[in-house]
């Protein structure tokens, strides 16, 4: 089936299965990779990106629910990684492998867009979806706090 | 420039064509081997095309410098730490440096393994004496160009000066600099003169990492690629009889179908079509035998560790009469179960065989051995072969092994198409290489409040403690000292998993020594001390660890977290070498509810230099975490050859909110760098079960902890 998207402000007709996962059309058809694969079953937040600002894994959700949502990519976060858990991701250097950080990312930044004054728990219990196997947990919390910080000052 | 495809040219001609090329110089070509061998070994000039040639350095007429990381990049930080290396000695500003990732060349570059904490440690002094090779040619040909000696010229942040004060830059003088004789000898910095190692340094991707960049094997495609998904077996053992792909086939967008070496593979459009496809793929499978798991596993080890029918590793003196003449005898049993690796990125990688070359690209940790195995497997030139490394979504010694490798070869040089073979959670959860269900039985004679003999039995698929792992501590410190290993054989394969055999050697050793303290009624830090003491007086070359470094790394997270003197909180204290580097931990513990919850970790680690804190700070965490979380959570149960947990719904990885706190440090140093990547791990288990059992009175001996029913 042909189906039009909205993805980080643009709009593209892609031609596939109904029942494709946005994680696959956004990887294998518009080559917007940044979203990443890691279990295919929602357990992990590899594949996170923002549905209408909230955070949503892409690895289950068919294409043809989402015509005329606004869908957001880590690739469509910022123009010039500015975001402020970009920002905040750099400053504390999160990264080991780097692979599910782009999952992090989106969860992190769908938390402080709605609330920038996130408490510990808070920012646990958003981000206990997202596995890191490298554990690079602690930096996650820190760059959390500093990404809120960021977002008070912009506001 | 007039050159011949068969010209042979030896270094110095090398470096002269390479200048004339205009762009800039290439340092390093033969610099490792220059340093290996004094042997001048010949450069084939058909090769040598500057855009894809392998060197460590390459200086722009401008000054920018580009600095070829020759190792993966799994995650533990060296595609930052080795670049910083080279620009330290060949002082360059690092703002100026662009780091690349450097493919597959066992030429020119050695050991592109990433593997055993050893990137830095190996090529520490390599890598210094490229950047300072360089440097020096770069001096030389501005002193040239002055007129004066090149003793009166000095090199700092890309600037060359001379005592009137004329200053040129690298970019100025790098043609001329290309002309000149590679110096035998160089001078290397003093280590108190550093001024970019011991920097805190980012990550050199994170600019691509968090905007979503291609980096990974994941993210690679290519015109004409097909997708491939693999079915492997379900069970360890099984053999394939046949299979139906009528229904797979009819899907669109699914292109074929094809068994290769005992495995299906589908080949599809795009990847959720290759998926899609197996799911349609109806297979026969072998089940006329019976195959091994969790429960057979442990009889069968049970067994090997009562046979007395191990291979002995070391004795010293003889712990037979030891036993025989001590006070007090105690023997203990730990055992862990399977662990799957687990890496954030699955298996994938992507194969083009066709009857010229063969072009390789992903993630993997052992390149060469690929390479090998894959000319040896299809009887082609190696040097047919070419492979690119890529930034890698985790290893723990999962791609070392490179068994994906070869499906993906196989699969493109059966279909004879360029090929991406990606494999789900569950088959990369289900097929792996486990960590070996393993177990360590230790004894202990004491007499006169005085450890008189020791003993380590390991029972293990493929058990490991060779040599030189029988010579880490307590080796030296008592008398009467034997270790012997059973190694178990099973269609479950295993192999290397992140601190192979110290993941788990490591907690059940330091749980024991825990024990061993109770039993003899004194202090469990003051028991390792007190046999410190002893190796200090018993030194041979033998042996693996300093009992001085040791000794450093203790007495400090003794003093960091106050050992001894907390109320409310119970304390374990653990230490362990491995990888070359001494580390030493105290977990905390407090009753919450009548129940242990880990509350901090502290950590002291001694591996030499730290050549970037960032990178070695968060590496350090990293394996505690991860040490904890699979002592904690861990456990790939299998029942008659399938494995139980197949994706992250069934198997407990460690998740932000269950992280405790962590304190780390490292032991200032002017010793060279050891490893990193993998010793925060293995005394981290131990810590905690101390503490636990502080805190309870509870002996936990067995992995994962949240099985022994206490644990929130």
């Amino acid at each position: 089936m042909s189906i039009t998207l909205i993805i980080n402000k643009k709009k593209h007709t892609v031609d596939v299965d109904e029942d494709t996962p946005l994680l696959w059309v956004l990887r294998d058809t518009l080559n917007l990779v940044g979203t990443k694969f890691g279990c295919g079953i929602e357990q992990c937040g590899a594949c996170t990106v923002h549905i209408n600002g909230d955070a949503m894994r892409s690895c289950t959700l068919p294409v043809s629910l989402l015509k005329n949502a606004e869908i957001t990519t880590i690739e469509g976060l910022s123009d010039d990684n500015s975001h402020p858990v970009q920002v905040a991701w750099k400053e504390i250097d999160v990264p080991q492998c780097g692979y599910c950080q782009s999952g992090q990312i989106m969860t992190a930044s769908a938390l402080v867009n709605k609330n920038n004054n996130p408490s510990n728990d808070e920012i646990k219990q958003a981000m206990k979806g997202n596995i890191c196997r490298c554990a690079t947990y602690k930096r996650i919390e820190e760059a959390v706090y500093v990404a809120a910080k960021l977002t008070q000052e912009k506001a | 420039m007039e050159t011949k495809s068969s010209l042979q040219v030896d270094r110095k001609t090398f470096i002269r064509v390479s200048a004339l090329a205009g762009v800039g110089i290439v340092f390093g070509a033969n610099f490792f081997q220059s340093c290996e061998s004094k042997k001048e070994k010949k450069i084939d000039l058909s090769k040598l095309n500057y855009n894809d040639f392998n060197a460590y350095i390459k200086i722009s007429n401008k000054g920018m410098v580009t600095i070829y990381s020759p190792n993966p990049e799994i995650g533990q930080g060296v595609k930052t730490a080795m670049p910083m290396i080279i620009a330290e000695e060949l002082d360059v500003p690092w703002e100026h440096v662009l780091v690349a990732q450097a493919d597959l060349d066992p030429n020119n570059f050695k050991r592109q393994v990433a593997g055993g904490s050893q990137s830095i440690r190996k090529s520490w002094m390599p890598l210094r004496e490229v950047g300072a090779t360089a440097k020096q040619m770069l001096i030389n040909a501005a002193a040239i160009k002055w007129g004066v000696d090149a003793s009166e010229c000095t090199a700092e942040k890309g600037i060359i000066k001379n005592k009137k004060g004329d200053e040129l830059g690298y970019g100025d003088v790098v043609l001329d600099a290309a002309k000149l004789e590679v110096p035998t000898k160089v001078i290397l910095k003093d280590p108190k003169d550093f001024k970019l190692i011991g920097k805190e340094k980012r990550n050199v991707d994170i600019d691509k990492i968090i905007s979503g960049e291609p980096l990974f094997g994941m993210d690679y495609k290519e015109d004409g690629m097909l997708y491939a998904a693999i079915i492997h077996p379900p069970a360890f053992g099984q053999k394939l009889i046949d299979f139906d792909a009528k229904e797979a086939k009819q899907i669109k967008g699914v292109e074929d179908v094809v068994e290769v070496d005992g495995n299906i593979a589908v080949l599809a459009t795009s990847t959720w079509l290759a998926f899609k496809g197996k799911k349609a793929v109806k297979a026969n499978w072998s089940t006329n035998q019976t195959f091994d798991g969790t429960k057979e596993i442990d009889e069968k080890l049970n067994n090997l560790l009562t046979e007395n029918k191990g291979t002995l590793v070391r004795e010293d003196g003889s712990v037979k009469e030891g036993f025989l003449n001590a006070d007090s005898v105690i023997e203990k049993t730990y055992e862990a179960p399977f662990l799957p690796h687990n890496t954030m990125e699955p298996m994938n990688f992507f194969a083009h065989v066709t009857p010229e070359k063969i072009h390789l690209r992903g993630p993997i940790q052992a390149p060469q051995d690929a390479v090998r195995r894959v000319a040896k497997m299809l009887n082609r030139k190696e040097s047919d072969i070419t492979l690119e490394m890529c930034r890698i979504g985790g290893g723990f010694g999962r791609r070392l092994y490179n068994d994906y490798i070869i499906e993906a070869v196989l699969i493109s040089e059966k279909v004879k198409k360029p090929v991406k073979l990606v494999y789900q959670r569950e088959d990369d959860m289900t097929a792996g290489i486990y960590r070996p269900q393993v177990k360590y039985q230790f004894k202990a004679g004491v007499k006169k409040g005085r450890l008189v003999a020791y003993q380590l039995k390991e029972a293990a698929i493929n058990a490991g403690i060779n040599e030189s792992r029988a010579n880490f501590f307590p080796a030296g410190s008592v008398e009467n000292y034997r270790v012997e290993t059973s190694p178990l054989k099973s269609s479950i394969t295993t192999g290397a998993w992140r601190a192979p055999i110290s993941n788990f050697l490591g907690f059940a050793e330091q749980s024991f020594f825990d024990e061993l303290a109770e039993e003899m009624n004194i202090d469990p830090v003051q028991l390792r001390l007190d046999l410190l003491a002893k190796a200090k007086k018993n030194k041979s070359n033998r042996m693996q660890y300093s009992p001085e470094r040791m000794e450093g790394v203790i007495k400090d997270v003794v003093q960091k977290s106050g050992w001894g003197k907390k109320e409310n909180v119970y304390q374990g204290f653990s230490a362990y070498y491995s990888h070359n580097s001494h580390v030493a931990q105290v977990a905390e513990v407090e009753l919450q509810d009548e129940k242990p919850v880990v509350t901090k970790i502290y950590c002291v680690v001694d591996c030499g230099i730290v050549v970037n804190p960032m990178g070695a700070i968060t590496q350090a965490e990293g394996g505690i975490i991860d040490g904890f979380g699979h002592a904690m959570y861990g456990e790939m149960l299998i029942d008659k050859g399938v494995p139980q947990s197949k994706n992250f719904h069934q198997y407990n990885l460690i998740r932000i909110h269950q992280v405790p706190k962590i304190e780390v440090s490292f032991v200032k140093s002017n010793e060279a760098p050891t490893g990193l990547g993998e010793p925060t791990l293995p005394p981290v288990a131990a810590a905690v079960a101390n503490a636990i059992k502080a805190a309870t009175g509870e002996r936990i001996r067995k992995q994962p902890f949240v099985n022994s029913g206490n644990i929130i």
